[in-house]
């Protein structure tokens, strides 16, 4: 197993921090949510500009085929700073689904546009405030001109600013994907304000009319490939929680060693010093999921197993570093002008997407057949 | 065939054509093998075998063959550990010295004393115990009492050792003594290495909550060590004494306190409380048994990426103290959770009416009690992240 990395990733990781860092301070989102605005259009287009969206992408269609790795490397970087961007879902999971789902045509017509940035995409799957992958209400129709689809989806991540919609829906051969226009006739959304300041949407469908090339891969999209695809995106927000854990401890670790109380620096009380080290712990043992998850994807073997226990722990983890990051910081950790709420905010929202750690633990249990 | 492919397929014949079959079945407790000069086994197999690997100085493959190790390149060993899993074979010797006090011997000790010692540790010849914790310094290690003063060519040793591992059966000790009384408490401490025959040595078995006697009280009484078996220079001994930490910790969560043997968690949690619709009838303990096979699973993850890191050349000592942390961690909930996952049959003693498998499952939760104390605590093990890695610093 590959647990470092090789030249090429440890410079993409060096360029991402770099870039995240002064093109996406802490402080853009603070300027972002008081704005009361979910994106950032400058900054996608630096992000597209700078090739950060088709890492994953092969060559042919304009990405730099860097792999899961490169593009964990890069929402890593992206999350440390609470950057705002579609790269998430739309330079993974959009890629993801077109690569493991769409035809050739479909490939060729929009995979180069999510290497250059020029086109966001969002999944719009779960119906209900518990993430449900298998439950599907929303119904798509074979009509004589293509498609018929309606139904709502609940909480979609970019889902009010994505310019296509990537939309999971009932047919009668079982669930497909289907590529919905934002703005396309019978398509409401109605923006939510979620606690992390981020797009999330409600989308509803009225007999939205699709044609054929609308349908990915013109076939069923089983259930095995839809697992596949979301253990992409659960390793999307692995990462990105990594970035969260990585930016709180430190922000944390550099109070213990600057704030002093009785005359001491309080990191040297051994209180707070065994949670620190505790804290550690975890992370240590976090990361190494991580990596092997990622491994596991790219190798195509253990692949539930070895994604649940990830972002079970990467949850489980994040809700323990940013918990403690406000009670170490004591009362200035409380205020809304302290960065580190702004880190307890997103940490909860990536812990309970495409599946809580209760989630992946029910699963990671029922593939060992208890 | 590259080089490495060659290693493999001649290190497969070799184990074909010198591991003997019953010592490739699970081995029984009865049949581990420690050896030293009172070395007895049970299945005369277990000797062969372990000659057979110490001919070869794979009983300790990558120290130098000059002092009848392998010699084998860290990727070799590996093959060699490969090779060893493939077949299932059981260790042909469990070694304190090759563990722990071999490495710091190849690191610290003169060429005489890497003669001396070495090659019997390879060949199992000596059991060695390590000479640490006194009844007044167990957490405050440094704090350590036994004295060692020069009388001529010798140091005469006096104090008393307690929680010596299986003293009662070495032949060597590696033992701290303080040859400064005036010193900072780190700075007057040196390593005597002696023979557990040596008059004043006595070694006495204390009886644990488990009913086994795994570790002693040692009393060193005008116990006479040749100066020469000074293993590092004088008053430096505490550089020797946490480098044997170090690997004493890594040692134990590769071990992972031998949480891999006995009944399995979910098997075991399966058959005693059953399924209803594929699940684990107990829904709650059903969860924390997750939890507990995951932080396993994240353990033996981390250690693979502590080794493989290490290889790379990238600093990890800190890996020690982190996963003695977790390891201790990780078995002392397993054996909880098997307790109560086999209800009143996880509480039994001795005797008819319980399974063996069940009674090891009793004695080996008793056991883990001690996971967070040996080695280091699980608090001074918290205390070496924070100041060696996290920089906190003690009240200025």
């Amino acid at each position: 197993m590959a647990f470092s990395l090789n030249e090429d990733q440890t410079l993409l990781k060096d360029a991402a921090d770099g870039f995240f860092a002064d093109n996406a301070p802490v402080a853009s989102f603070r300027k972002l949510r008081d704005a009361k605005e979910t994106l950032d259009p400058a900054l996608w287009g630096e992000i597209g500009a700078m090739g950060f969206a088709g890492a994953s992408i092969e060559e042919q269609h304009g990405g730099s085929a860097m792999g899961l790795r490169a593009m964990g490397l890069v929402l890593e970087a992206q999350a440390r700073t609470l950057g705002v961007s579609p790269l998430f879902q739309t330079g993974l999971m959009g890629a993801t689904i077109l690569k493991l789902q769409g035809n050739a045509a479909q490939k060729d017509a929009y995979l180069p546009k999510i290497a250059d940035g020029s086109h966001s995409f969002a999944l719009a799957l779960d119906e209900g405030a518990h993430h449900a992958p298998h439950k599907i209400d929303t119904q798509a129709t074979k009509t004589a001109k293509g498609w018929s689809l309606s139904g709502k989806k609940r909480f979609v991540p970019d889902g009010a600013h994505a310019q296509t919609l990537i939309v999971i829906a009932k047919t009668d051969t079982g669930l497909g994907a289907f590529l919905v226009a934002g703005g396309a006739e019978g398509v409401t959304r109605h923006a939510l304000s979620g606690v992390d300041s981020r797009d999330l949407a409600d989308v509803t469908f009225e007999a939205v009319a699709l044609d054929d090339a609308a349908y990915l891969g013109g076939k069923p999209l089983d259930e095995a490939t839809l697992d596949l695809i979301l253990d992409h995106g659960r390793i999307g927000l692995c990462c990105e929680m990594m970035g969260l854990i990585g930016a709180s401890f430190d922000m944390t670790h550099d109070y213990l060693k600057t704030r002093t109380q009785f005359g001491q620096l309080i990191g040297s009380f051994q209180a707070l010093q065994h949670r620190a080290a505790a804290m550690l712990v975890e992370i240590e043992l976090t990361k190494s999921c991580v990596v092997a998850a990622i491994d596991a994807i790219e190798r195509g073997k253990g692949v539930g197993e070895a994604v649940s226990l990830a972002k079970a722990r990467a949850g489980d983890t994040l809700q323990l570093v940013t918990n403690e990051t406000i009670q170490m910081h004591g009362g200035i950790g409380m205020t809304d002008a302290h960065d580190s709420g702004f880190y307890l905010k997103r940490a909860r929202v990536l812990e309970t997407v495409y599946g809580s750690s209760g989630f992946h633990r029910d699963r990671w249990a029922k593939l060992h057949a208890y | 065939m590259t080089d490495i492919e060659t290693f493999r397929h001649e290190t497969r014949a070799w184990l074909e054509a010198n591991c003997p079959a019953s010592m490739r079945t699970p081995m029984p407790e009865s049949e581990t093998v420690w050896g030293g000069r009172n070395a007895t086994f049970k299945n005369p197999d277990s000797k062969a075998w372990l000659e057979a690997m110490a001919s070869k100085g794979w009983t300790a493959p990558t120290w130098p063959k000059a002092y009848g190790g392998g010699g084998l390149t860290g990727e070799e060993n590996r093959v060699l550990q490969d090779e060893l899993r493939r077949i299932h074979a059981r260790p042909a010797l469990l070694s304190f010295g090759i563990w722990m006090f071999g490495p710091v011997i190849l690191e610290f000790g003169t060429e005489e004393q890497k003669q001396t010692y070495l090659p019997d540790m390879v060949h199992g010849r000596t059991w060695w115990c390590q000479g640490y914790s006194e009844p007044g310094a167990g957490s405050d290690l440094a704090g350590l009492q036994t004295r060692a003063v020069l009388d001529g060519d010798h140091y005469v040793v006096d104090g008393q050792k307690v929680w010596t591992s299986y003293a009662n059966h070495a032949d060597w000790m590696l033992c701290l003594v303080r040859t400064e009384p005036n010193a900072p408490k780190h700075e007057g401490i040196s390593v005597l290495l002696f023979d557990m025959k040596t008059p004043g040595v006595e070694a006495r078995p204390i009886k644990l909550i488990s009913g086994a006697s795994t570790f002693c009280e040692t009393f060193l009484t005008n116990v006479r060590v040749p100066a020469s078996q000074m293993l590092g220079p004088k008053n430096k001994g505490w550089d020797v004494a946490k480098r044997i930490l170090q690997f004493e910790r890594t040692n134990i969560s590769a071990s992972g306190f031998g949480s891999g043997a006995g009944l399995d968690l979910v098997d075991a949690a399966k058959e005693s409380i059953g399924l209803e619709n594929g699940k684990l009838a107990n829904s709650d303990l059903r969860s924390r048994i997750t939890k507990q096979r995951m932080y396993e699973r994240a353990f033996h993850l981390t250690m693979r990426r502590g080794q493989e890191e290490a290889k790379a050349g990238a600093e990890v000592s800190h890996y020690a103290s982190v996963l003695k942390i977790a390891a201790a961690k990780l078995n002392q909930d397993k054996t909880e959770l098997l307790v109560e996952a086999l209800g009143m049959e996880g509480l039994g003693w001795e005797g008819e009416g319980y399974r063996p498998e069940a009674l090891k499952v009793t004695r080996d939760w008793l056991r883990a009690k001690a996971n967070s104390i040996e080695g280091g605590t699980s608090e001074v093990n918290l205390n070496i992240v924070a100041k060696r890695v996290l920089g906190l610093r003690d009240h200025q």
